[in-house]
């Protein structure tokens, strides 16, 4: 049995069963096949993809932040995509790399959630079992060759515990109170470890709001893949809080003097 | 139940001369031995309710649970067979998952409704397998607003907007027919759920029992959880004491 209605009822071959000994649905097709498409396929790329993300922990939870552009190579295709995804109550996932195996792994957590919510046990998934999950998955898609391309903050806050910690396509984890993934592992986080390292239990909201945007605006100037549209999640013990977009203030007026960065005038 | 024993009744693949399946009519028979259970679809919810009878001592409060969540914000109650409402529970998990799997969306309770129908319908078809020996209340709150089916045995399903299956169906369904259920809110309705499950149980006179209530409506987010425990025990105590003033 195929898809095509016209392969359908054909009528028999006599010249190959001409008692009719083959039920119709073991007859040999003869159909021309698509080798590609019949084959193994692996993502060896990514396609559309999201920049750096950073999180930093902070006295009440953890903070996140994430710019909304979702690149096509080096064109800003999409710019109004959100790349934090909360998790249950008191989880955040945070992707950069391919917005597709995003969206795939946002469905399968969804999935998992519900199947949690159904067991009806009265437990919940909290940030490290959320993280552990991922990373299991990760490992086992780069395992097949096949891995999901991407970079992850996952952030939360459960049982009056901060949780921070970073998953990658290959399965790599690790923890830490500040973490960046893509250009922001090299442009930010030396400035949050600076603001952050050894004050996690006294920074306030406002003061880690203003290193997340300060850090956000340094990558805006130095990543042509960022934009100056961006979203802050806290996790707390209140919950999951995720921004409406924010706008970066830039000031570009230094280029005024640069040969080759503006309109010249010779 | 003159033609029993003439053996049209040993398999759900065979009908007896006058047209009927006499397994179907057995599993009925399962359904109606068990405890009651009920439905309401109202305003703004939908209500569960459901009699379970004790049959042990020494079983842990809570244990055997006979409404279960099948999505977010789909919830379902059976009567008859407990091993049985687990197995059509766990198909109606996969259905909805399989739904949100494919469209990207939460199901509606009809499609739900319609899968389970047709899985409780191939269980009367084949004399290998015996037919489901529950029915089973689905209730939602979807796109569509409140939502309530039944599933019978033999795969049958209708909407209704207040169900009730098992021992006490009759007495369940007058009491329901008495209340406005489209101007009930659903806070509402879990009151009038424990009196209506209280009162069928004192008229069979059984032995033990536990009540169980679940709801979806504005309270609870749109989502299938049980009743709050604070309003759980209100309307527990409202029952008792209607059921002593109308003993007096």
């Amino acid at each position: 049995m195929d898809h095509f209605p016209l392969n359908w009822g054909r009528p028999r071959n006599d010249g190959l069963d001409l008692y009719g000994t083959y039920p119709i649905t073991q007859r040999p097709n003869h159909a021309p096949k698509d080798a590609f498409s019949a084959g193994i396929q692996h993502t060896q790329q990514p396609i559309v993809t999201g920049t750096s993300v950073l999180a930093i922990k902070f006295k009440d939870g953890i903070m996140m932040a994430a710019d909304n552009l979702a690149s096509y190579g080096s064109l800003a295709r999409f710019r109004d995509i959100q790349r934090l995804h909360p998790v249950g109550a008191h989880t955040v996932i945070g992707a950069s790399g391919d917005m597709s195996d995003f969206q795939y792994i946002q469905s399968i957590l969804d999935e998992l959630m519900i199947d949690e919510f159904a067991a009806h046990d009265g437990h919940t998934l909290g940030p490290a079992e959320v993280h552990n999950y991922l990373s299991e998955l990760m490992y086992a898609r780069r395992s097949k060759m096949d891995p999901l391309w991407n970079s992850l903050l996952v952030g939360g806050f459960k049982d009056g515990k901060r949780f921070l910690a970073f998953v990658d396509l290959l399965g790599t984890t690790y923890s830490a109170s500040t973490l960046a993934t893509g250009y922001g592992a090299h442009i930010a986080q030396p400035l949050l470890r600076r603001a952050v390292e050894g004050n996690e239990d006294t920074l306030t909201e406002d003061e880690a709001r203003k290193i997340i945007q300060q850090s956000m605006q340094v990558l805006f100037y130095r990543d042509a893949r960022s934009l100056d549209k961006y979203q802050i999640a806290t996790i707390t013990a209140a919950g999951v809080h995720i921004s409406e977009s924010l706008k970066l203030e830039t000031s570009w007026s230094f280029a005024e003097g640069i040969r080759g960065y503006g309109a010249q005038t010779q | 139940m003159t033609s029993i024993g003439t053996g049209y009744d040993l398999s759900a693949s065979t009908y007896s001369p006058d047209g009927r399946i006499f397994q179907v009519e057995y599993a009925n028979k399962a359904v109606e031995n068990s405890g009651t259970a009920i439905g309401l679809k109202v305003k703004d919810g939908v209500v569960l309710a459901v009699e379970k009878l004790v049959h042990s001592k020494l079983l842990v409060p809570g244990a055997n649970r006979r409404i279960q969540t099948v999505d977010r914000h789909i919830g379902l109650a059976t009567a008859g067979l407990p091993a049985d409402g687990r197995t059509v529970a766990s198909r109606a998990r996969d259905e909805a998952a399989n739904h949100r799997d494919v469209y990207r969306s939460p199901p509606t309770l009809k499609t739900i409704a319609d899968r389970l129908g047709h899985f409780v319908q191939m269980y009367t078809l084949y004399s290998s397998v015996r037919p489901f020996g529950i029915s089973t209340i689905l209730g939602a709150v979807d796109k569509d607003g409140p939502a309530l089916y039944v599933i019978e045995p033999s795969g049958v399903f209708f909407g209704y907007h207040g169900a009730a299956v098992g021992k006490g169906r009759q007495l369940a369904k007058t009491e329901l027919e008495k209340l406005k259920l489209s101007e009930l809110t659903a806070r509402e309705a879990v009151m009038e759920a424990a009196r209506i499950i209280y009162l069928v149980h004192e008229d069979a006179k059984e032995k033990e029992f536990e009540l169980e209530m679940s709801w979806i409506g504005p309270e609870s987010n749109g989502q299938h959880v049980a009743v709050p425990k604070d309003l759980f025990d209100a309307a527990e105590a409202s029952a008792r004491e209607a059921l002593v003033s109308e003993l007096e």
